[in-house]
């Protein structure tokens, strides 16, 4: 065996050394913040409330916070899976790869996935909250404020436009994934395009379309920016009766309690605590996903050789 | 199966299909209506309709007065003459004499101007005060501060364990290090913004012994932890996208591994990385939560990046809450939206052009 160049093992090891720090510096965040959050972990500290004292960390919750992400996360989900998946099916059963409409809706989705966070709390702000909100107060209150103010379902509406390409990529993936022959087998046995559309492809690409819900929801229970405006609360003593109330927010929580608190010392332990609750519920999403994708990935090669 | 059926299900099947297509548009819709309706606010301000100056000629009775139109419509006379006569009075007692400045103009948003009580001209954000001062620039600067130390960080580190990952790693060892590295990009910024706030603010502190614990440096390198995953991704994508006949080409010619990725592979996928750090680039200047925690949020003119400094994006985020709806300040952030969202538009834009070619040339041969 030949003796190893010199300049071989700098490469490799200088670009395997940036390979070990990016993963180091994920081992240290998760680390850091896995074991500061753990010692507040409690039933208390997940089922409490925030009525006896917000920054005290021997009587916080979180509860309210999970109960507002768990509602956002799931108005989204129903408002953003049926654009998602039949936006996904548009462009891989029907749509032609290098039509114009194809490329610019395509387009669109690329663009739609780079807008920046805060745009989209703009965009809420001003279409949903104030355009479609006070649009309804006129047409049925005749101006009355009902639904012109930031609230649960505009928070929903703005993330579910924010996490679309999410699901849409996802969606797409996992229909290329089903192999041609299902749709040939059913397509020769009589049944319509859109029969094996429903019956036969959509069925085996279900755990693929699950993977984007999860991904939009791991999304849609971290990002801040764009609820802040639209329905997120600092505090609220109650948790919201209804789509029209606000709602407080496990990351809009984190950010409150690190700037606004009056002894960062003192909420070091809520803060903690809080962030890992958050953690936990984005990183177990993402991480199914992750999961459940690398299994569509391996079976798209064997499908497509 | 009868004629009757089969026409119904042929129509049933058209109109689904112009159904789906219908849905399928809604990505473009939806575009068109955020460049639309965070342009509607801003537009006052772009046309030049908005006017700061207290002492202007009484053309419009609401905005005299500083009210609304509704508000004013609630008003008797009485009030409305009262109103008047005290808004006559402090405009007497005004001595400042910007107070007869129009700040929302566009000159005086992008060039520097000698204010009363200042020796020189200036670029100044204080949107809050007797007299509003909205000149970008400070926030601009603040921006690609953030921004430059964001790539500096991580375009090196995310393009070399790109290069490791798809070109040097064993099979078995990628297989873990790519989800490690793109669990990163599941981190919420949030929480990212946490981390640099309580502790790498106060590891960075000790290392350089600068006075302001919350700086573009702090924010900076915050920022590229969460640019990474995308410059990694992207970087990664291009580079295995390059035929294996190119590797196994320079492999029978006698080329090392290493010269293979770094001679061969590399240069051939040299588009798509620079569409990474293009697409990183527009990670970075959009990203909200991270500096709005970690850098510090003064807005204040300087090039060094051990001070603290304010972005366009923490700008919106911490200002937005507290303004007068419809009135010129809350305008000005719709418009600082706006270029946001410009920007981002064209460094997507060029990207993924840049991507799209890179693969269709790489397909083609």
């Amino acid at each position: 065996m030949k003796i190893r160049d010199w300049r071989s093992v700098a490469f490799t090891g200088a670009t395997g050394l940036a390979t070990l720090c990016i993963v180091a510096m994920v081992a240290v965040i998760l680390g850091n913040i896995i074991w500061n959050g753990a010692a507040q972990m409690s039933l208390r500290f997940i089922f409490g409330g925030t009525s006896e004292g917000m920054f005290d960390a021997q009587k916080a919750g979180v509860f309210p916070m999970i109960f507002g992400t768990v509602a956002l996360v799931f108005l989204m989900t129903i408002g953003v899976v049926p654009v998602g998946v039949i936006t996904a099916v548009y462009l891989t059963e029907y749509a032609r790869r290098e039509s114009l409409i194809t490329r610019i809706i395509c387009g669109a989705i690329n663009n739609l996935a780079g807008v920046p966070s805060i745009v989209f709390g703009l965009f809420g702000l001003g279409f949903f909250v104030q355009f479609v909100g006070g649009g309804l107060d006129k047409l049925f209150y005749g101006g009355e404020l009902h639904y012109a103010k930031p609230a649960l379902v505009w928070a929903a509406t703005t993330m579910a436009v924010l996490t679309l390409p999410v699901v849409i990529v996802a969606t797409e993936e996992a229909l290329r994934a089903v192999p041609n022959g299902f749709r040939e087998g059913s397509l020769a046995l009589g049944a319509t395009k859109l029969e094996t559309i429903w019956k036969v492809v959509l069925p085996q690409a279900l755990p693929g379309i699950l993977t984007g819900a999860i991904l939009a929801v791991g999304r849609g229970a971290g990002e801040v920016a764009p609820i802040m405006f639209t329905g997120a609360a600092y505090y609220l003593a109650h948790l919201p009766k209804g789509p029209t109330d606000q709602f407080m927010h496990l990351g809009y929580h984190v950010f409150v309690l690190s700037t606004q608190s009056p002894d960062i010392e003192r909420t070091k332990p809520i803060l903690y605590g809080t962030v890992l609750v958050l953690l936990a519920l984005t990183f177990l999403l993402n991480l199914t996903a992750v999961l459940v994708r690398a299994g569509i990935r391996a079976k798209l090669r064997a499908a497509h050789g | 199966m009868n004629e009757l059926t089969h026409r119904r299900r042929r129509w049933g099947e058209w109109l689904a299909e112009r159904g789906i297509f219908a849905v399928s548009l809604s990505s473009i819709l939806m575009v068109f209506l955020i460049f639309a309706f965070v342009g509607r606010e801003a537009l006052p301000v772009i046309l030049g309709q908005v006017n700061t100056a207290r002492a202007r000629p009484t053309g419009n009775l609401a905005a005299f007065l500083g009210v609304t139109e509704a508000e004013l419509k609630t008003y008797d006379a009485e009030t409305v003459k009262t109103l008047v006569e005290l808004k006559k009075e402090e405009l007497a007692q005004t001595t400042n004499p910007d107070a007869r400045v129009n700040t929302t103009s566009w000159h005086m948003m992008f060039q520097p101007y000698r204010w009363f009580g200042y020796d020189k001209p200036e670029f100044i954000w204080q949107p809050v005060g007797e007299v509003p001062k909205y000149n970008f620039v400070p926030l601009f600067i603040g921006s690609l501060k953030a921004t430059l130390v964001a790539l500096l960080f991580a375009v090196p580190l995310g393009v070399a364990s790109a290069i490791y990952v798809s070109q040097l790693a064993p099979p078995r060892l990628r297989e873990i290090i790519k989800p490690a590295i793109e669990m990163l990009s599941g981190i919420p910024s949030v929480v990212l913004g946490f981390f640099g706030l309580i502790v790498l603010a106060t590891i960075l502190q000790n290392v350089f012994h600068y006075s302001s614990r919350l700086n573009a440096l702090v924010g900076g390198v915050t920022l590229g932890l969460a640019v990474i995953p995308v410059i990694f991704t992207i970087a990664e994508d291009a580079l295995t996208s390059v035929p294996k006949s190119y590797s196994h080409a320079a492999l029978a010619l006698g080329a090392a591994p290493w010269q293979v990725a770094w001679q061969v592979v590399l240069p051939a996928a040299l588009p798509g990385v620079f569409a990474a750090c293009v697409l990183g680039f527009g990670r970075a200047i959009g990203e909200t939560m991270i500096v709005l925690m970690a850098s510090g949020n003064a807005s204040i003119v300087s090039g060094s990046i051990f001070d603290s400094c304010r972005t366009i994006t923490a700008t919106i985020a911490a200002e937005l809450a507290e303004v007068v709806f419809g009135g010129p300040h809350y305008r000005i952030l719709f418009l600082l939206g706006t270029l946001l969202f410009a920007v981002t538009f064209l460094t997507n834009l060029a990207g993924e052009m840049i991507v799209h070619r890179l693969k269709a040339r790489l397909e083609g041969a």
